[in-house]
């Protein structure tokens, strides 16, 4: 299989504090990868540096190589707003913009120029149903998107992520304000997503990790402990501390 | 025994605090009374068509007319150049501050801005006239040297800081994540802040304009000193007018005897400024309520 992201000897920094020591492994295209491990491992720095989001922190820095097609995402001729539109995001609470659900969803393509009704209105349906919301909301298209309850909020997130045609997902513990009922839609909803996106995801909850990705990544301190198919993390983890882990012996 | 002395303490700190609260509400409800008293008293001699339709206002003069039109055009027109001044300035400013500066440019323009605030009003009224003014005849040589040009500029500079500041803490409360939603879609900053942070503090924003607005309405010291004293209907600014504010001064800083036409006429036009700055009041008051709700 094809690599989405090839990271290499990833070392990240908030002023003079390590958040990642030496991260170097490949993530698959067309995959779901998830990324576990306790608070404060440096789980969410990593999926933050896929995209390039913690350039907004004062004082991050990155050394080693991310390749994204074979190319660096942080060397100085590449332009972080085409990154951002190839590799898109989903966060842990759910952000509408406070506008309607249409306006939300082509946002991304509205900052790119694009305004012609007709295809805005196929690409609302589109990423709408792809996002499996289109049923709940296609009467209300014009309403606000902040009338929507928790999991549509989130699920109109990732339509949202999906109009601007990326190649990647990147999701940040997208369920973690979200009910079980919740939950479980947008885990049916990632599960079919790899059928067509590269899919990272960021999670404390590893039954979430188990039912939803084919590779698993442990990290621990800033450091990548173990990274492999998920099945074999989850029953025969080559590490100690992973086992520790996944065996809720802490974290 | 001890106990009894504590609870009669607690009830009389209890006591003068609501003693201290009511108080101001005594004086406000004593000043609105004053001025519904004495406009009902103008308003007997007056008819009220007169004083919303006559395009005079001359009640110091023999051939009295009591038109508030000539007034308020003239407050209109003050306040609408300085909000045309103000509003862009503020608004950029507010964008600069919120999204733009450095926490260090940040800690040095706001207090700046706040400094502008603390100016007495009366220097800036000097400012207009001795400064601006002149300035501004070199460009307009039609410009008279009271006019409503140059206060309503000098104005404007004045009320940048309200418009700039709560501007300013309207963008600084909108969620961080909505950034972050929408610099995940590929935005450019500039995009950030004007599609994204601008609509979402939107109801903040305008209850910072609309308070900018009736301050500038309510002002009275800069247009006194540099728009002159003759009122007159007009919407151009290169002459001199009067606004109602500067009006009330005038009569108040003269010796008009209590209880005459005079005298009461400045407690009508108090009224028109207070209906006016009420209105706006409530309606800023309005927006900012809804603008709590929208992310709690």
């Amino acid at each position: 299989m094809e690599t989405a992201f090839k990271v290499k000897n990833l070392k990240a920094y908030y002023g003079p504090k390590e958040a990642l020591k030496d991260v170097s492994f490949d993530i698959l295209k067309k995959t779901v990868t998830a990324i576990i491990g306790p608070s404060g491992c440096g789980k969410s720095t990593f999926i933050r540096c896929l995209n390039r989001m913690n350039d907004l922190v004062l004082g991050f820095n990155v050394k080693g190589e991310i390749l994204y097609d074979g190319k660096n995402i942080y060397s100085k001729d590449i332009d972080v707003i085409d990154i951002r539109r190839q590799i898109g995001m989903v966060f842990q609470k759910p952000n509408p913009f406070p506008k309607s659900i249409y306006e939300n969803v082509v946002y991304g393509l509205r900052i790119q120029g694009i305004n012609r009704k007709e295809t805005l209105d196929n690409v609302v349906e589109e990423s709408l149903r792809k996002a499996a919301i289109w049923e709940e909301v296609k009467d209300r298209l014009h309403t606000s998107a902040l009338q929507l309850s928790g999991g549509q909020q989130q699920r109109l997130c990732i339509a949202r992520a999906i109009a601007t045609e990326p190649e990647v997902i990147l999701f940040d513990e997208p369920c973690s304000a979200l009910d079980p009922i919740a939950t479980a839609k947008i885990e049916d909803l990632i599960t079919a997503l790899k059928q067509e996106y590269t899919v990272v995801i960021v999670t404390h909850n590893m039954q979430q990790a188990a039912r939803v990705s084919e590779y698993t990544g442990f990290f621990m301190m800033g450091e990548l402990v173990e990274f492999d198919a998920t099945q074999k993390i989850f029953t025969t983890p080559s590490n100690k501390m992973t086992e520790d882990y996944i065996t809720g012996r802490f974290g | 025994m001890r106990k009894r002395y504590q609870w009669i303490k607690e009830k009389l700190i209890e006591g003068a605090l609501f003693a201290s609260a009511l108080f101001s509400i005594f004086v406000t409800a004593g000043i609105i009374g004053v001025l519904f008293f004495e406009t009902y008293e103008f308003f007997k001699e007056v008819s009220i068509l007169d004083f919303l339709t006559d395009t005079q206002w001359t009640p110091l003069f023999t051939d009295k007319h009591f038109g508030i039109l000539p007034l308020f055009a003239g407050t209109f027109l003050t306040t609408a150049i300085a909000i045309l001044v103000a509003l862009p300035i503020g608004l950029v400013s507010a964008i600069y501050l919120s999204e733009y500066a450095s926490d260090r440019a940040r800690n040095t323009v706001k207090p700046a801005l706040e400094i502008l605030a603390a100016v007495p009003t009366v220097v800036y009224g000097y400012f207009a006239l001795l400064f601006v003014t002149p300035i501004l005849q070199r460009f307009i040589p039609d410009l008279s040297g009271f006019n409503a040009l140059s206060p309503g500029i000098v104005m404007g500079i004045m009320i940048i800081p309200i418009i700039a500041s709560l501007s300013e803490d309207a963008m600084h409360a909108v969620p961080m994540g909505l950034r972050e939603g929408a610099y995940a879609l590929g935005a450019a900053k500039f995009q950030v802040a004007t599609r994204v942070v601008v609509p979402a503090a939107f109801s903040g924003i305008a209850a910072s304009f609309i308070l900018g607005i009736s301050r500038a309405v309510g002002e009275t010291m800069v247009v006194a000193i540099a728009a002159g004293q003759q009122p007159r209907l007009t919407l151009n600014p290169l002459v001199p007018l009067e606004t109602v504010t500067a009006y009330i001064v005038q009569v108040s800083l003269g010796d008009t005897p209590t209880g005459t036409i005079e005298y009461k006429t400045i407690f009508a036009a108090g009224m028109g400024l207070f209906t006016v700055t009420f209105v706006l009041n409530i309606v800023s008051y309005w927006l900012k309520k809804r603008f709590r709700e929208v992310y709690e």
